[in-house]
């Protein structure tokens, strides 16, 4: 078996008073979809947004492919997140002044992919998560529902080595949080990307391979304990 | 689920004889479950007792020949009444799972190891369920579906206890 792709260590981050991680320890193999539950407020966001280089913990480490992402530029961190993550939130991800094709698009021409190429695996990918007709839309003229298959279609479209979804069914009902959560997974286990799904849903959970659970800003990987 | 009940249900459309009845019930409601014929035969014999089926007529093929059975006014009431009916919502695990707890924080275990083991135990028959529904048809995912939600219960109880174990812990201990 090969070693994990990402993984933190005993990280920690405060926000003001606040400590959001006070000893945190994830790994991420590749392909794998990985759950990271706990209650509100426990710091699962605060550490998928540390993996994927967003927030810069204050101590511990985070290696992605060997690569010490702590000790990246912030236009490196940049570069990797467009190239090698993609991204799932709860809402309000896609650019509203954008058709659901070009918010699709946009990753690819962010990476200097030519318009017509862009768009053209945009179709497909939203083809893919059966809302190819909502291409010329934007996001305020589709339901929630669709809007997340749309932000499934973009955070693939560029062929990611990580997705993290951060409660990507929060928003939705049940049915519609179930169609979503088999396009993320099914889609990503597909592309053999890896997903660290942010969800405090055991339902939502159960789409995973493995789980981790965060609390009082402190995880256990049983992954990393040898 | 009352066995009783569907059979007499599954006699609504139309007068069956036993082996029907069992392939009827097998084919929607077993789950790999399968239903005995000794259990077809004294559950028709005993609505026969109760006036809910009488005997209409015999069937006469190839093989032995075959009672037939047909749902009686009083029978077609009974299944009204019992599909208007809400079941009683069961305690399910919370019992043994509260028990294990107290019994855990009395002794000096861990009791959030405890919860961590059922959680694990729980997500894992989910995984199956979330897999299993994946690939099946309507009455499957529906079936599924309702394990699911009731797991999904026992572990948002798993996670209230959780984060009251502190407090859990100061009540029960001497």
């Amino acid at each position: 078996m090969t070693g994990p792709l990402l993984v933190g260590r005993d990280l920690h981050k405060t926000f003001g008073a606040t400590q959001a991680l006070r000893g945190a320890d994830v790994s991420v193999r590749a392909g794998e979809v990985l759950a990271v539950m706990g209650p509100s407020g426990s710091g699962k966001s605060t550490l998928l947004h540390c993996l994927a280089g967003i927030v810069t913990p204050d101590s511990g480490s985070i290696e992605y492919q060997g690569r010490d992402l702590v000790a990246m530029s912030d236009a490196e961190r940049s570069a990797l997140r467009r190239t090698d993550f993609g991204f799932v939130f709860q809402f309000g991800q896609l650019v509203p002044e954008l058709t659901c094709l070009e918010n699709v698009a946009l990753p690819l021409r962010l990476g200097g992919v030519k318009r017509k190429v862009a768009e053209a695996k945009a179709r497909q990918w939203l083809e893919r998560v059966e809302v190819g007709e909502l291409g010329a839309r934007r996001p305020g003229d589709v339901s929630g529902g669709q809007g997340q298959r749309v932000a499934v279609a973009r955070a693939l479209v560029g062929d990611p080595q990580v997705v993290f979804a951060d409660e990507p069914t929060g928003a939705l009902d049940s049915l519609n949080g179930e169609t979503v959560m088999q396009l993320l997974t099914e889609a990503a286990r597909s592309a053999n990307a890896a997903v660290v799904l942010v969800t405090h849903e055991a339902r939502v959970a159960a789409h995973s391979d493995r789980e981790i659970v965060v609390r009082d800003g402190t995880a256990t990987d049983r992954e990393l304990v040898s | 689920m009352s066995v009783s009940r569907t059979l007499l249900a599954l006699l609504e459309p139309g007068p069956r004889h036993g082996y029907d009845l069992k392939r009827a019930y097998d084919e929607q409601f077993a789950q790999g479950r399968q239903l005995a014929y000794g259990q077809v035969y004294s559950t028709l014999s005993r609505l026969l007792r109760n006036g809910l089926v009488e005997e209409a007529g015999v069937e006469h093929g190839a093989g032995p020949d075959r009672k037939r059975y047909t749902i009686t006014d009083a029978g077609v009431t009974d299944v009204e009444t019992w599909l208007g009916t809400a079941e009683n919502p069961e305690p399910y695990l919370q019992n043994t799972l509260y028990t294990k707890v107290v019994l855990a924080l009395l002794s000096g275990r861990s009791a959030t190891e405890v919860l961590d083991t059922q959680r694990s135990a729980h997500l894992k028959v989910m995984r199956e369920l979330t897999r299993r529904k994946t690939g099946g048809d309507l009455a499957d995912q529906l079936i599924c579906d309702h394990a699911l939600f009731h797991l999904e219960a026992d572990l948002r109880w798993l996670e209230l206890t959780a984060a009251r174990l502190d407090a859990l812990a100061e009540v029960v201990r001497p």
